[in-house]
């Protein structure tokens, strides 16, 4: 039977939601507001909380690598994907404080629902893999946007293949 | 809300009009919907008469009335400039040689009244060719603010009688509003008139929606919502927006909603561990039934109209296709044969077809096929079209267009099942996901 909500995973659910740039606007899926001028004149310095700072949110999102792709209808995982994946995994197991949102997206040739499906399937791909990593399943929620936020906006390939996505998005909230 | 009231005026009935012989070339003014192709039946839809208070509303309910009928692409209006009389002498004596010298098969005459905001709306439908009256006169009462509706109700009354298919146009229509750019878009949950009158905003853009469905009598809608983070299902009274979330398993998502025939239960996607499949909660018991049991994506669903059989789209062949199962579950069959994949079905109110999105060689159409999936017949082509909801008739299906590029967008459309008369629906923004709710009483 299939009834009533965990009351420890709801309320992970509500931490991860209460951060206001969680499943922000243009761009900001996993980019932290901190990335923005990194790297700016070719210098990257070291900020606490910047991209230089390996214990950063940005750094897990721009130096480990927050996003893989995907090849068109597949959810199966690239080598490249594991390689980022195994990049994460090690980040998460040396700051267990974080937790993971993975979020599946799909591009636009598709139908919606559909889509929203094929997101959760590239999802779970990226959760089991990071569970076979040694990542506790409790810290690793997933969710599906389907075709609904695209990072790349034009209509071909090249826009479709950075749409064709999973994103790792951290954030801080120990498990009480 | 609304009184029907039936007055039989010139007690002429529909068995003595059929029997009446045709003038000229035309037989009685009658269109078979099926027919391959249809010229459109010239009308005249003079000013209604003004019965006291009615000012301006005389005009505009005549001229909404006859949108609707035109809109239809089987009618076309005579140019109200070639009319010998602009306005209906409603209780007057129909002068037919004025209205067959401007070559008008059907005369639409009207009267309207307003009392403070209460409207009442007379109207009488002639067959100008036997000269004879085509049904009773018949009138609406209404409120002034809800107008239109008097004016759809006409129209609908109109086509009914000519058809002989029921109407569709004072109905409402839920979708989602889009606006701004493509990769923030906000999305709102809004309902309107078939036309793409009267819209009103049910959510406001602080969270995701997707997919709304109307409840078989319009009162409530299911739709998704990411309010919590994460995809689940809301539920939504249209009368007080009020809306409430449907409890989902941690971990899951759940999409896809749909009322069962008779409002009391749902059916829906539930995805857990990356797998996808269909459920059925009672909304009364909460009780909750698994449908399907396969590793593969089983999603949109659509039941028939008598409730004991489920649509909907599955991969488990390796692409998306179309499926009929027992609205309890069991052994699906698949019913879509043909090259590319089928995704979204949508069984007809009428029980004969199912409606469809086909992707087949790099481009998008909404189709129709019979229950076993034979007589396929694509209705539209382009980049992307998708999402077809039926017209509470069984006759016509509105749609979602999307244009490609960063500028592109969605917008709302409705074709005939016969492929004709594609239209573009005046939503005045970016517009998706419809669902076609039923004729309001």
């Amino acid at each position: 039977m299939r009834l009533l909500p965990i009351v420890l995973m709801a309320a992970v659910a509500l931490s991860a939601c209460t951060r206001p740039d969680r499943f922000g606007g243009a761009g900001a899926d996993g980019m932290g507001a901190g990335g923005m001028g990194a790297g700016a004149g070719g210098a990257v310095t070291t900020v606490p909380g910047g991209p230089g700072d390996p214990n950063s949110p940005e750094y897990f999102n721009q130096v480990v690598g927050d996003r893989v792709f995907f090849a068109v209808d597949q959810s199966i995982l690239s080598d490249a994907a594991k390689v980022t994946l195994d990049g994460q995994a090690q980040w998460l197991q040396s700051h267990p404080d974080y937790l993971a949102v993975i979020e599946g997206h799909a591009d636009e040739v598709g139908t919606r629902e559909y889509n929203v499906a094929l997101g959760a399937r590239r999802a779970n791909a990226a959760r089991e893999y990071l569970i076979s990593r040694g990542i506790p399943a409790t810290r690793l929620r997933t969710v599906s946007y389907g075709k609904e936020r695209p990072v790349a906006v034009c209509s071909d390939e090249s826009c479709y293949s950075q749409n064709r996505r999973v994103v790792t998005v951290i954030a801080a909230g120990a498990i009480s | 809300m609304l009184k029907r009231l039936l007055a039989a005026l010139m007690g002429l009935s529909m068995a003595t009009l059929l029997a009446a012989p045709a003038m000229a070339q035309q037989g009685p003014l009658r269109i078979e919907i099926t027919e391959g192709v249809i010229e459109p039946i010239p009308i005249a839809v003079p000013i209604f008469e003004d019965e006291g208070g009615a000012g301006q509303l005389a005009a505009d309910i005549a001229r909404l009335a006859a949108e609707d009928l035109t809109g239809t692409g089987l009618f076309r209006l005579v140019s109200r400039d070639a009319y010998i009389t602009q306005t209906s002498d409603f209780d007057g004596a129909v002068a037919y040689a004025d209205w067959r010298a401007i070559n008008a098969q059907a005369l639409i005459t009207g009267a309207v009244s307003v009392n403070g905001s209460a409207l009442n709306v007379k109207f009488r439908l002639y067959d100008v060719f036997t000269g004879a009256e085509l049904g009773a006169g018949l009138q609406f009462n209404g409120t002034t603010d809800g107008w239109r509706r008097m004016g759809h109700k006409v129209a609908d009354a109109v086509y009914s009688r000519i058809t002989g298919e029921g109407g569709y146009f004072d109905s409402r229509v839920a979708f989602i509003s889009e606006s701004g750019p493509k990769d923030n878009r906000a999305r709102r949950l809004a309902v309107m008139d078939y036309d793409g009158a009267n819209v009103q905003y049910l959510t406001d853009s602080s969270s995701l929606v997707l997919s709304p469905r109307f409840s078989p009598t319009g009162d409530r809608l299911l739709y998704t919502s990411y309010a919590s983070g994460f995809p689940r299902i809301n539920m939504l009274q249209v009368a007080s927006v009020g809306s409430q979330a449907l409890t989902t398993a941690d971990g899951e998502m759940a999409f896809t909603p749909r009322f069962s025939r008779d409002g009391s239960q749902i059916i829906y996607s539930i995805s857990s561990g990356g797998n996808t499949d269909l459920w059925r909660t009672d909304l009364g018991s909460g009780q909750h039934t698994r449908l399907t049991n396969a590793p593969s994506i089983e999603t949109s669903p659509s039941l028939s109209p008598d409730g004991s059989q489920i649509v909907f789209e599955s991969d488990r062949s390796g692409t998306q296709q179309i499926y009929i199962m027992s609205a309890t579950g069991g052994e699906p069959r698949r019913i879509s044969f043909g090259e590319g994949r089928y995704g979204s079905p949508v069984w007809s109110p009428r029980g004969d077809l199912i409606a469809f999105t086909k992707q087949n060689a790099g481009r998008f159409h909404i189709g129709v096929m019979r229950t076993d999936g034979s007589e396929e017949r694509l209705l539209t082509a382009s980049f992307l079209d998708e999402s077809p909801t039926w017209a509470p008739n069984g006759r016509v299906l509105m749609f979602t267009r999307e244009t490609q590029g960063a500028a592109g967008g969605p917008t709302l459309y409705s074709v005939d099942i016969s492929g004709r008369n594609l239209r573009q629906v005046q939503t005045g923004a970016f517009a998706s996901d419809a669902s076609w709710g039923p004729l309001q009483p």
